[in-house]
C-alpha cells in the first residue's frame, strides 16, 4: 500500500514537471528568438538561429535613426507620455467618483451604477468614427491630448465598479469615527480610504497604464503623422510596410519596450494580484 | 418640529413663489434675499444662453436636417454638433432643476421661519451636502464627452446612409430610418459576410477563452501541488506571457507564424520533418494560430488568479476526503475544481466579453486575413475588426455604424444575463 502511493507520487511529479518543462519552453521559445533576432546581423530572417554566429548591435544603433517614417524614441516617449499620464488621471478620477458611490446617498446614484455596468461592456472603438469626427471638428488631430482624454474617460466606467467594489468591503466604521473626530471627508478619502485600497488602486493603475500602452485601434485613427504615433501603430507599420525586410529592426525595438515592462510588472505583480484577487472574484 | 406648527397652515408661500420665479434662473433666489447666489446665477444662465445660442440654433437644425446645401454643409459635422447641442441641453436642463429646487427648498425653509443661509454657509453647503455631485461631475462630464457621446454618434450614424458616396464636401448624407438594418439580411453579400463573420466570432470567443481558462486553471493547479520544488520559478515563467506588452507579442508571433521567414516553418517544422504550413495564407490555419497565441498570451491572468483562489481554500476541506483515502485526482474533482469555478464565474465571463472584442490579436497578427475575395472581411476577421475595417478601409460608415449597435446590444445582453445569474451585480 505504502509503496503504491509512493510510486504513484513519483508518476505525479513526473507528468508535473515534463508538462511544466513544456509549457516553460513554449512559453521562453517566442522570447529568445525574438532577443536572438534583435542581435542577427542582416535584416532578414531566412537564415537566423536562436543564438546568432556573428552577433551584432547594429539594429539597436538603427533605432536611434529618425526617417521620415521612423521615429523610434519620439514613439517611446509618446507611448510612455500617454500611458503615464492615463494613469495618473484615471486613478484619481476613478478613485474619487468611486469615493462617492461607496459612501454617499445622493439621486441618481443607482442610475449611475447601472450606466457604468452597461458602458463597460460596449467596446469604446466601436464608436471609432465618433472618435474621428470628433478629432477633425476639434481639430485635434495628431493631438495626444485628445487621445489621453478619450483613454481616460474609458477607464471610468469599468474601474470605478471595481473600484467601489473594493471601497465597499472596506467598513464604514472607519470613516464614522474619523468624522466625530472631526476629519472632513476630503480627509477620510486620503488618508484613510486611499491607503486601504492599495491592492485595488494597483489594479485601476496597472489598467489605465497598460491599456493606453497597447491600444492600436483609436490611436491609429485620431494620430496620423509618424511623428505622433505611439509604439504600436509605428512597429505595426514597420513590419507591415516592408514586408518583413525590418524584421530585426522591429526586434531591438520590441526587446527594448518589453524588458523595462516586464521586469516592472514581475516586481509589482504582487500588488495587483491581491487586487485582482480580492476584487475580481467575488461571486 | 411640533406638532401645532405642521397642522397650521405656513402663513407665508415662500416657496411657490420662489419656484415660480426661478423660472429664469437667479430670480427666485434673489427673492428669497440671496442676493450674491442670485446675481451669480443670473450671470451663469446668461453666459449659457448667449454662449449656446449658436450652438442649438445649428446643432438642432443640422440634427433634424444633416444639412441642406452643398458644399456648404457637412452632414456628419452637423450630426456631431446636434449630439453636443443635445447633451449640453440636457446638462443646462439638469441644473435648471437644481435651481428651482433650491429655490423652493430656501422658500420652504423661510416659511418654517427659518433664516436665509448667508453665500457663505450656500457654499458651505456645496461642499458638505452636496459633496458627492462636486467631485462625481469631473468623471461624469469626461465620460459624457469621450465615451457617451462617441457612442451616441455612432448609433445615430447607423440611421443615416453616410458612406463612401455621401461624403463632404460633395454630397451629403440624409437619415434613412432602418433601411441599413435591412440590408444586412438582404443584400446577399452583406448577408453572407455578416454570418461568416459571425460564426466565427463565436467560435472564437469561445474556444480562445476556454483554452485560456483551462490551461490557466490547470497550471495553478500543478504549481499548488505541496511537493512541488521551485514553486517562485516557474510562476515567474508563467507570467511571463502577461508581462510583456500584449502588442509586441502578437507582432513577435505573426513573425514566428510567417510563412516564408517564420521559425515555426523554418526550424521547428523542418526539424521535424514537416512541410510548411500556410500559416497566414489558408484561413484555417491562420485561425489555429490565433487560437495558440491567444492561449499563450491569455491563461496568465486566469493562472495568476486562480492561484490566489487556491490559496484561499480553507484546509480544512480536504481532511475528510484524505481519511475517505480519495485521490488526488478525486480531491481535484470534487473540491477543488468547484470551489475556483464558484469563486471565478465573473472573472471567465470577462475573458469571454474580451475576447469577443478582442480586436488586437485579429488585426495586428494577420488583419483579419488572408483576404477573402469580393468581401470587405478578410477570412478571420471578428465583428469588431470587420467595424475597423469598414470605417478605416471601405468607409461604409453607416454599416459599420450598424453592427455597431447589433454588437452592443448582444455584448450587454448576454452579460446582463450572465451577471445576474451568478448574482454578482448587487445593489450595495
Amino acid at each position: 500500500m505504502k509503496k503504491s502511493i509512493a510510486k504513484g507520487r513519483i508518476i505525479r511529479l513526473t507528468v508535473t514537471y515534463a508538462i511544466l518543462i513544456l509549457v516553460s519552453l513554449i512559453i521562453l521559445y517566442p522570447l529568445a528568438w525574438t532577443i536572438g533576432a534583435s542581435f542577427n546581423p542582416g535584416n532578414s530572417l531566412v537564415s537566423t538561429s536562436l543564438i546568432p554566429k556573428n552577433p551584432t548591435l547594429s539594429h539597436y544603433v538603427e533605432l536611434s535613426k529618425t526617417s521620415a517614417t521612423f521615429y523610434y524614441f519620439q514613439w517611446f516617449l509618446n507611448s510612455l507620455k500617454i500611458s503615464l499620464i492615463t494613469m495618473v488621471l484615471s486613478v484619481f478620477l476613478v478613485s474619487i467618483t468611486a469615493y462617492a458611490f461607496s459612501r454617499f446617498d445622493f439621486h441618481g446614484r443607482k442610475n449611475g451604477l447601472v450606466m457604468f455596468l452597461l458602458l463597460q461592456m460596449i467596446p469604446q472603438f466601436s464608436a471609432l468614427i465618433a472618435i474621428f469626427v470628433l478629432a477633425q471638428m476639434l481639430h485635434l488631430v495628431n493631438s495626444h491630448i485628445l487621445l489621453i482624454l478619450i483613454y481616460t474617460g474609458g477607464m471610468i466606467p469599468m474601474n470605478t465598479y471595481l473600484m467601489k467594489g473594493y471601497f465597499d468591503s472596506i467598513p464604514k466604521d472607519l470613516d464614522e469615527s474619523a468624522k466625530i473626530d472631526g476629519a472632513s471627508n476630503s480627509r477620510i478619502f486620503w488618508q484613510i480610504l486611499m491607503p486601504l485600497a492599495k491592492p485595488m488602486l494597483a489594479v485601476v493603475a496597472m489598467n489605465g497604464f497598460t491599456g493606453p500602452l497597447g491600444d492600436f485601434a483609436i490611436s491609429s485613427v485620431v494620430l496620423r503623422e509618424p511623428k505622433s504615433y505611439t509604439l504600436p501603430i509605428g512597429l505595426y507599420n514597420l513590419i507591415s510596410d516592408k514586408m518583413g525586410a525590418s524584421y530585426t529592426t522591429f526586434a531591438a525595438g520590441a526587446i527594448l519596450i518589453s524588458i523595462p515592462i516586464a521586469v516592472v510588472f514581475v516586481l509589482l505583480q504582487k500588488n495587483f494580484v491581491t487586487g485582482l484577487t480580492q476584487g475580481g472574484t467575488k461571486g | 418640529m411640533t406638532v401645532q406648527t405642521v397642522s397650521a397652515p405656513p402663513k407665508t408661500r415662500h416657496a411657490r413663489t420662489a419656484a415660480l420665479l426661478s423660472i429664469i434662473p437667479g430670480v427666485g433666489q434673489l427673492y428669497n434675499r440671496q442676493i450674491i447666489k442670485g446675481i451669480f446665477f443670473l450671470v451663469v444662465t446668461g453666459l449659457y444662453v448667449v454662449g449656446f445660442a449658436d450652438l442649438f440654433n445649428m446643432g438642432f437644425w443640422g440634427l433634424i436636417t444633416l444639412g441642406v446645401e452643398v458644399p456648404r454643409d457637412n452632414s456628419v459635422f452637423l450630426l456631431a454638433e446636434g449630439l453636443v447641442a443635445v447633451i449640453v441641453a440636457a446638462i443646462g436642463l439638469f441644473f435648471y432643476g437644481v435651481n428651482i429646487r433650491d429655490a423652493h427648498q430656501i422658500g420652504k425653509e423661510r416659511d418654517q421661519g427659518a433664516a436665509v443661509p448667508s453665500f457663505r454657509e450656500s457654499f458651505s453647503n456645496l461642499i458638505h451636502r452636496d459633496y458627492p455631485y462636486v467631485i462625481i461631475s469631473p468623471g461624469i462630464l469626461l465620460l459624457l464627452f469621450t465615451v457617451v457621446f462617441p457612442i451616441l454618434f455612432s448609433f445615430a450614424l447607423a440611421f443615416t446612409n453616410y458612406d463612401l458616396y455621401h461624403t463632404a464636401p460633395a454630397h451629403l448624407a440624409s437619415w434613412v430610418g432602418l433601411e441599413t438594418f435591412k440590408k444586412i439580411f438582404t443584400v446577399d453579400i452583406w448577408r453572407s459576410t455578416f454570418i461568416d463573420v459571425l460564426g466565427w466570432t463565436v467560435i472564437w470567443t469561445v474556444v480562445a477563452s476556454t483554452l485560456s481558462v483551462t490551461i490557466g486553471i490547470l497550471m495553478a493547479v500543478l504549481v499548488h501541488q505541496k511537493d512541488l520544488r521551485f514553486k517562485k520559478l516557474w510562476r515567474t515563467i508563467l507570467i511571463l506571457p502577461w508581462a510583456v506588452p500584449g502588442f509586441v507579442t502578437i507582432l513577435v508571433f505573426a513573425g514566428l507564424f510567417n510563412d516564408s521567414f517564420g521559425a515555426i516553418n523554418n526550424s521547428l517544422l523542418a526539424s521535424l520533418g514537416i512541410h510548411s504550413i500556410p500559416w497566414l495564407t489558408n484561413a484555417n490555419w491562420t485561425k489555429v494560430a490565433l487560437l495558440f497565441t491567444q492561449s499563450w498570451l491569455g491563461f496568465p491572468y486566469i493562472f495568476v488568479v486562480t492561484t490566489g483562489i487556491l490559496q484561499s481554500i480553507p484546509e480544512d476541506l480536504y481532511e475528510a476526503a484524505i481519511l475517505d483515502g480519495a485521490t488526488a485526482f478525486q480531491k481535484f474533482r470534487s473540491i477543488t475544481l468547484p470551489f475556483i469555478l464558484s469563486q471565478m464565474a465573473p472573472i471567465i465571463i470577462t475573458q469571454y466579453t474580451f475576447n469577443f472584442n478582442n480586436f488586437n490579436i485579429i488585426y495586428l497578427f494577420n488583419a483579419g486575413g488572408p483576404a477573402v475575395p469580393g468581401s470587405t472581411a478578410g477570412g478571420t476577421d471578428i465583428l469588431v475588426s470587420w467595424i475597423y475595417k469598414l470605417t478605416m478601409r471601405s468607409s461604409q460608415y453607416a454599416l459599420a455604424a450598424a453592427l455597431t449597435i447589433m454588437l452592443s446590444v448582444v455584448v450587454i445582453g448576454i452579460a446582463l444575463w450572465q451577471f445576474k445569474r451568478t448574482n454578482s451585480f448587487k445593489e450595495g
